[in-house]
């Protein structure tokens, strides 16, 4: 209880002090994070979009892998990024591992499963709902994709929100090509991981505490931007 | 423009998991007034007016427009019993075929306010469709299919289970549309705005053609019982 009550003071007072390592920790995790999630929303949500208008031989199968696929261990794909980009790996060469941009795949490949498999069941819903009137509006296959992505943006912004949210809580896959490298590579929950092992459960708790508000706070400026709740039933 | 008219339909049937819904229909439309489509709940309707649209599988048989299909398709419209609304505002709404076309955004909001006043929602135009009345989307819907003046307009049920105040604004586009020269096949069980707009009568039954021929003439005589005895309210199975 004491660490608890130690943890969110000092969660304040860095915050209050505005302290330097905190502030670069915090930037690198919602930077990392948030581009993250803009690439796997750009290749989840066309997908979702394709599965929900075009009939083909394995779409089900797709759909199935796909929903699978959300549990991926980031564990395992830490490790598979990690062999793939290290210097031995296929892509060795282009000197990925241990930087953000390593961060960054790891964190799209967990995360795009996710958002496709949510963004699909809000669009295969309104593709029934518009079903006919786009059959008999003769609209190619990329405008029905395109009114779907567009009409169902709202929820659209739900899948997206659930990929944030794993992305910043991430720790295992970006641990192991991340390295957790101090002014490089150290995110919000590889500081934690590491202060934990330390022994220092107060900053633990308190970056724990600032990884919280910052997920709150990202999830309620995207909900004003994207005017959720608002505008009557559409 | 090549023109649509007149429509062959030779033997074409829909089925689905082996079963016939609608067929072997034999029609010819020339391309003039309204046809009306009626018949006994399940006779087919809708599932016809889907097949000649091409948004129902001909599985037997064919149609044949007097241009090639992807062009008819190119200059019909459809408006459903239950209009689909688009979850943007009226104005995007019946702007949409028009934006699909690649019209630019002002330009297809320009004609969609005009068509938004002729229909009467030109009060409305910035308001969520999905909060209008139901005669209001069923104009909106109609208003949404004129605005990229079709040669034809499938109408299924357009006035099932409104007012008699929405069904008269309604007819009242609708004669217009007809006046202007645009082609409507439309489903009714409505047998009083089967004789106010039907200028052509398609009897189905049991999923085929039963009687067709000129309303007037249709509805003075029908040349079959089932049709006779369709017309004097009794049930026709």
């Amino acid at each position: 209880m004491t660490d608890l009550w130690s943890g969110l003071t000092g969660a304040l007072w860095m915050v209050v002090t505005f302290n330097h390592d905190l502030a670069e920790i915090s930037l690198r995790s919602l930077r990392i994070s948030l581009t993250a999630l803009v690439v796997a929303s750009a290749i989840a949500m066309p997908l979702a979009a394709l599965l929900a208008v075009r009939r083909f031989r394995w779409r089900r199968t797709v759909i199935a892998v796909l929903n699978a696929l959300m549990g991926l261990p980031p564990v395992v794909v830490g490790l598979v990024v990690y062999v793939l980009l290290s210097r031995s790996g296929p892509l060795g060469v282009l000197g990925l591992l241990f930087t953000p941009t390593a961060m960054i795949i790891a964190q799209v490949i967990i995360i795009v499963p996710l958002i496709a498999s949510i963004a699909h069941q809000s669009l295969r819903d309104l593709w029934q709902e518009y079903h006919d009137l786009l059959i008999s509006l003769n609209v190619t296959q990329w405008q029905k994709m395109k009114t779907l992505l567009w009409d169902a943006r709202r929820a659209l912004l739900t899948a997206a929100l659930a990929g944030f949210g794993r992305a910043i809580g991430e720790v295992g896959a970006i641990m192991i090509v991340g390295g957790n490298i101090d002014h490089a590579t150290r995110v919000l929950t590889t500081a934690i991981a590491l202060e934990t092992g330390k022994g220092d459960f107060a900053l633990a708790l308190a970056l724990g505490f600032v990884l919280i508000g910052l997920a709150v706070l990202v999830n309620l400026a995207i909900h004003w931007l994207g005017r959720t709740e608002r505008e009557g039933r559409w | 423009m090549s023109d649509l008219f007149p429509l062959t339909v030779r033997g074409a049937a829909t089925s689905r998991r082996g079963r016939t819904l609608v067929g072997p229909v034999d029609l010819t439309l020339d391309g003039q007034g309204a046809c009306v489509v009626i018949g006994p709940n399940g006779s087919g309707k809708t599932t016809l007016l889907r097949l000649l649209h091409g948004a129902a599988r001909c599985t037997r048989g064919d149609i044949r427009w007097a241009c090639p299909t992807d062009e008819a398709r190119h200059h019909q419209a459809f408006v459903f019993q239950r209009p689909v609304m688009l979850r943007r505002s009226v104005l995007d709404n019946i702007a949409y075929p028009l934006r699909m076309r690649g019209q630019s955004r002002s330009q297809a909001q320009e004609r969609a306010s005009q068509w938004a006043a002729r229909v009467g929602l030109g009060d409305a135009l910035t308001r969520p469709a999905s909060v209008l009345s139901g005669g209001e989307q069923q104009k909106l819907a109609l208003a949404r299919a004129l605005i990229i003046d079709p040669k034809l307009v499938f109408l299924d049920e357009p006035c099932a289970a409104l007012d008699g105040r929405a069904t008269r604004e309604i007819e009242n586009v609708l004669h217009k549309a007809k006046a202007a020269g645009t082609r409507l096949i439309l489903s009714t069980h409505d047998m009083g705005q089967a004789r106010r707009l039907g200028d052509q009568v398609v009897f189905l039954l049991r999923g085929q053609v039963h009687e067709t021929g000129p309303a007037q003439a249709f509805f003075d005589a029908p040349q079959t019982p089932q049709a006779r005895a369709f017309l004097n309210g009794d049930i026709v199975e």
